[in-house]
């Protein structure tokens, strides 16, 4: 059969159930050469869960998995010695020295000892880790740790890089120092898969992402996309007065003027009206002279929040 | 401080016929890592090894030793060093593959980092027991350093306790990894001191013959893996071998290979959902 070497990952009815409990429920994706691919969801979401079962870590209940055209349930070697994982949980080797985690995880790859050593050096310079290479892990800083996380997954030189929240708990400068470093990879040609629970790093890095909630896909686009078809163009945040009831807010600001297509939303205190065009909206709708009011371009925050619901999760 | 405890969760998926452990040389791989890891500390580790001996026949050797006199046509102390030599290598494996394995097995993460790599998981454990039994092997090389101290050497035969000790670690250490695999916490760990190392280190024939016990007694011994390890290393080191200890070594053999793979099975159910 020829496989076709442009899906890098491809999932077919995928799902897991833990016990009675759906975590993945019977999704279909596929990830192409090249591109970096984002999952974005609620806590609980089932983000995790799909990276775990890449890894084998935990085992495909239904449906197929496959990473470069091998099946993860019957090729695990193959398939891990040709990927790279950056977890959500730090598991960085803390009986180790910087190097050495480095050192002896390209051992675990099977790669040689003078191979490994150049590796490990050229990593450590890539993500600003030199001076700290003969540290015990536990001087490292988070920022530092998540960088080394990330060096140990390329350890490998894999087609793919699997990372799971890389940026969370992070400060800004580390942040972007990550995304630029991931940026330069994906130049290079490593296809990379990753969750996030930001909109920015989304909208910064994703060529493509879907939203997910409760282990099901919701969407699945490019970030532009997906803020055009579901949040429209432009947003405006209307916060509710003291006391006063949605519906109470809503004819009072909107009354009987037309709409003309934009979209109400109302939470527990904002009205938000999603819309083409703010400006002519703006003229028909009454405001009154005490409320604040905001207007902004619509984002991906937006889409998310729109679809998977503005109440708390967990 | 409270240790804090760890789910043995309930594998999800529905195990097929048994699946034999699925190992090739990757597992020396982890057992680098630690041997690495244990370089960083091997001053003290080794002091260990050789003190605890030193104390034991100093205390037990000499001084019990006057009292008892002879057994069984030997001095005490050495009767009782040989035994002492398999006790030792006991556990060395046993800490190091309760302990130790449990440590880097939930706290540090450090299988679920491994797995992420070609080594499988029945790698990392038998990575961890030929770990736990260089453990066994360190230990047992001081045993014998310590024994020429006390003039207890007197043929190469005993050189060939060297290589039991190999195998009374291997056995032990796939043992505390069945109990590893099964603990939830720390604390789980001295039930099966006090229940199963502490009787075996005691009704093992170490101490005194075993034919002094009545004969239900013997009988239990001979299920006890270590009395036939201390039974081989006493031969060896009295130059009393012969052909049935072939039997005693098969039996080691045997019942290491039945507990490894009950302990990969162990740990794949825990770890592998
Ligand atoms: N081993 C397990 N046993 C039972 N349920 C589990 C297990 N692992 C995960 N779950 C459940 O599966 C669901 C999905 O979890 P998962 O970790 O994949 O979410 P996530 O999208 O990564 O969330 P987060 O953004 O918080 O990391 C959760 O409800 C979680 O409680
Ligand atoms: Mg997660």
């Amino acid at each position: 059969m020829k496989q076709n070497n442009d899906l890098i990952l491809n999932a077919t009815d995928l799902t897991k159930r833990f016990g009675d409990f759906t975590a993945v429920d019977s999704i279909s994706f596929s990830v192409r050469k090249g591109e970096c691919f984002g999952f974005l969801g609620p806590n609980g979401a089932g983000k995790t869960t799909i990276m775990r079962m890449i890894t084998n870590h935990l085992l495909v209940t239904e449906g197929t998995l496959s990473v470069l055209g091998m099946n993860v349930s019957t090729n695990a070697r193959k398939v891990k010695s040709r990927i790279g994982i950056v977890p959500q949980e730090n598991n960085l080797d803390m009986d180790l020295t910087v190097i050495d985690n480095l050192i002896i995880y390209s051992r675990y790859h099977g790669i040689g000892k003078r191979e490994a050593n150049i590796r490990s050096t050229q990593l450590l310079d890539f993500f600003q880790l030199a001076e700290h290479a003969q540290s015990p892990l536990m001087r490292l800083s988070g920022g530092m740790k998540r960088r080394l996380l990330i060096a140990r997954g390329l350890i490998n030189e894999p087609k793919v890089l699997i990372l799971d929240e890389p940026t969370t708990g992070l400060d800004p400068q580390a942040r972007h120092l990550i995304w630029q470093k991931l940026r330069a990879l994906q130049s290079q040609g490593t296809t990379l898969v990753l969750t996030t629970h930001y909109m920015e790093e989304a909208e910064q890095l994703c060529d493509r992402l879907v939203i997910m909630d409760h282990g099901k896909i919701l969407v699945e686009g490019s970030p532009v996309e997906l803020i055009k078809e579901h949040a429209g163009k432009e947003v405006l945040e209307i916060r509710l007065l003291e006391n006063e009831g949605r519906d109470d807010c809503i004819e009072s600001v909107i009354g009987d003027a037309g709409l003309d297509g934009a979209e109400v939303e109302c939470s527990t205190d904002t009205l938000y009206l999603y819309t083409e065009d703010a400006m002519a909206l703006l003229s028909r709708i009454n405001i009154g002279s005490e409320r604040s009011i905001l207007h902004r371009r619509a984002s991906l925050e937006d889409v998310f929040l729109r679809l998977t619901g503005r109440e708390l999760k967990e | 401080m409270s240790e804090p405890t760890y789910q043995v969760r309930q594998a999800t998926e529905p195990r097929g016929p048994i699946k034999w452990p699925d190992v090739t040389h990757r597992a020396v791989y982890v057992w680098f890592r630690d041997f690495k890891v244990w370089l960083t500390y091997y001053k003290a580790s080794l002091i260990g090894n050789l003190g605890e001996p030193l104390l034991y026949l100093l205390a037990m050797g000499l001084g019990l030793g006057k009292m008892v006199g002879t057994v069984n046509g030997i001095p005490y102390i050495a009767f009782l060093a040989p035994g002492l030599m398999c006790s030792a290598a006991m556990y060395t494996a046993t800490f190091e593959c309760t302990f130790g394995a449990f440590t880097r097995m939930t706290r540090q993460q450090t299988y679920d980092a491994i797995l992420a790599t070609p080594v499988s998981l029945d790698e990392i454990v038998l990575g961890e027991i030929l770990w736990g039994s260089t453990k066994s092997l360190f230990s047992g090389v001081a045993m014998l350093l310590v024994m020429s101290l006390f003039g207890l050497v007197k043929s190469f035969w005993a050189l060939l306790a060297l290589p039991l000790v190999i195998l009374v670690g291997l056995l032990f250490s796939s043992l505390s990894m069945i109990v590893t695999a099964k603990s939830q916490s720390y604390d789980f760990f001295s039930y099966y001191f006090t229940l199963g190392i502490a009787p075996m280190f005691l009704f093992s024939g170490i101490f005194f013959p075993i034919e002094n016990l009545p004969e239900w007694a013997q009988t239990m011994a001979w299920f006890l893996p270590l009395t036939h390890g201390v039974t081989v290393s006493r031969a060896l080191f009295t130059g009393t071998v012969s052909l049935g200890h072939l039997a005693d070594i098969l039996w080691l053999a045997v019942f290491f290979l039945i507990a490894f793979t009950f302990a990969v099975g162990a740990v794949r159910k825990r770890l592998i959902l």
